[in-house]
């Protein structure tokens, strides 16, 4: 099965469950939004969906690669933007993305290439030499978006990567995002608790302390009301 | 209205032309290409931090002008091997402050890690398709490599204060250095392991670093310890950093120490096995929520 394959996964700090038997699918080349309030494990989940830990229970399963027993290839095949910044900021745009392209083994020339290739993607080849410090937040995250794409993964995962920016770059980056899914046919899983970020035609998955509520397409989840209410009235949160 | 700078210009997929490597050389390449990179990024962070270097000078400098002069009058050392004559303090406390360049930035790079784990790098590191590992084992060269640097730096300076070694003895350092180095740079990374934020660091810094030097030969010989306590000589004798303080004493004068070696040898897979079962995913050491 290729896209994005979580079953029955569940997840736990000491006694405190994050996770209870979490299941969805996000077909090859859908836009996914994991919609949940604070604290609904979202976070979690991104961590077990790209092996920073693992559970004993449920099954992951990246582009067709099982991550149980298949962790290197199923890695091989994530893109990932994390809510946190990874970014170095003392090194130059260029050496933070030909770093990255090292740690999936591309080197040389192809590197470079890659690494030009995608800063032309965000018109920002002009700033390849410039240290991370000196871009802007939304610039920053526009970087870590180019350089999740450099390896040519086939899913992407972004977990909340427009928290902190202005209305204006939140709304280029989820548009760039979705284009990026359309266009390119990547699977996308973005998690975030901001309703408007959701578009009607994407597959949408509402998480709530570790449970998943509800699958399906957008528009046949909220019906005729605004996807905001409709996640008020289940969450019982504002988003 | 669509931000037209963020507009889609060209295909993810835009021509290049992939290098696709197969068998041995396919699966040891990005291996490869992924320890230049660290080693590159840790040095070029290095360069960057030159407080650090100057710190990590300073240290060892302070304690061979202040405290050794100091010591000079106070301690006699009898003539025990690598040494073939009598040897003043100054001298003898040079080995120890090799492996205090090393011991300090060991658990400097721990720190470090700890910090770019609450910052995300780290995050960007272990989600790497390679083997855990082996990314680890990265890591620690690349720490141990600049630690190497900074103690042949140290050296020069002490050339210049009137300590010279032979060409030989610098030469042989190199290896009971890297061997040091590891060992060190895997007790910081197993212990980074297990150090959830970096406030609980300090503490650690304070358990294990100072114990670890002051119960050790770097400031006094084994049987100067003997001399006032049976037990402190015994722990001193058990402690990894006195065998990596002897390998380090009896490389610089081109003489080799086999069971300091073996036991600094004996720590350095010990830690490293204990890092690497720290940083296993099963095991959600590395997670934290965020």
């Amino acid at each position: 099965m290729t896209g994005l394959s979580v079953q029955n996964l569940s997840y736990a700090y000491g006694t405190k469950q994050a996770l209870d038997d979490v299941s969805f699918h996000v077909p090859s080349g859908a836009f996914c939004a994991l919609l949940g309030p604070n604290g609904a494990g979202k976070s979690t989940l991104f961590g077990l969906l790209t092996r920073l830990f693992t559970s004993p229970q449920g099954r992951i399963e990246i582009a067709g690669q099982d991550m149980a027993r298949n962790p290197r290839n199923a890695l091989k095949n994530i893109g990932v933007v994390f809510q946190q910044p990874t970014l170095d900021l003392d090194l130059s745009v260029q050496l933070n993305l030909t770093y990255f392209a090292a740690l999936h083994g591309l080197s040389g020339k192809l590197a470079r290439s890659r690494a030009d290739a995608a800063l032309d993607r965000l018109n920002m080849r002009d700033r390849s030499k410039e240290t991370v410090r000196d871009l802007n937040g939304g610039h920053r995250r526009r970087l870590e978006i180019a350089r999740c794409l450099i390896h040519r993964p086939k899913v992407l995962l972004l977990d909340e990567p427009t928290v902190g920016l202005d209305t204006t770059t939140r709304r280029a980056i989820t548009d760039y995002v979705h284009d990026l899914s359309v266009n390119d046919g990547l699977t996308v899983l973005w998690a975030t608790h901001l309703t408007d970020e959701v578009q009607n035609s994407d597959q949408l998955v509402i998480l709530h302390k570790g449970l998943v509520l509800e699958t399906g397409t957008c528009s046949t989840i909220r019906g005729a009301i605004p996807l905001n209410d409709h996640f008020l009235n289940r969450t019982g949160t504002d988003a | 209205m669509r931000d037209p700078s963020l507009q889609l210009t060209g295909s993810l997929h835009a021509s290049d032309t992939d290098v696709v490597r197969k068998g041995l050389l396919g699966a040891i390449m990005p291996a490869l290409v992924a320890l230049r990179a660290i080693i590159t990024r840790e040095s070029l962070r290095f360069v960057r931090q030159r407080s650090r270097f100057v710190a990590a000078l300073v240290r060892p400098l302070l304690w061979l002008v202040v405290f050794a002069a100091g010591f000079r009058a106070a301690l006699g050392l009898s003539i025990t091997p690598p040494y073939q004559t009598y040897t003043t303090y100054e001298v003898y406390i040079v080995p120890g402050l090799c492996g205090m360049i090393l011991l300090f930035n060991g658990m400097q790079s721990s720190l470090s890690l700890v910090y770019d784990r609450e910052l995300g790098s780290m995050r960007l590191l272990l989600t790497s398709p390679l083997p855990r590992w082996w990314l680890l084992i990265c890591r620690l060269l690349a720490s141990t490599l600049i630690s190497i640097l900074q103690v042949y730096v140290f050296l020069s300076v002490t050339a210049i204060y009137g300590i010279r070694f032979s060409p030989l003895g610098y030469l042989v350092l190199l290896p009971a250095l890297l061997v040091t180095g590891m060992m060190l740079g895997g007790l910081g990374l197993a212990l980074s392991s297990a150090i959830k934020q970096l406030e609980n660091f300090a503490g650690v810094m304070n358990f294990v670093i100072f114990p670890m030097f002051f119960l050790s030969t770097a400031l006094y010989p084994l049987w100067k310890m003997a001399e006032s306590s049976e037990l402190l000589h015994d722990i001193c004798t058990l402690n990894p950093f006195t065998q990596a303080v002897e390998l380090i004493r009896f490389a610089l004068y081109g003489s080799f120490n086999g069971v300091a070696l073996m036991w600094t040898c004996i720590a350095a897979v010990v830690f490293l096995a204990l890092s690497v079962w720290g940083y296993d995913p099963a095991r959600g050491l590395t997670r934290r929520k965020t």
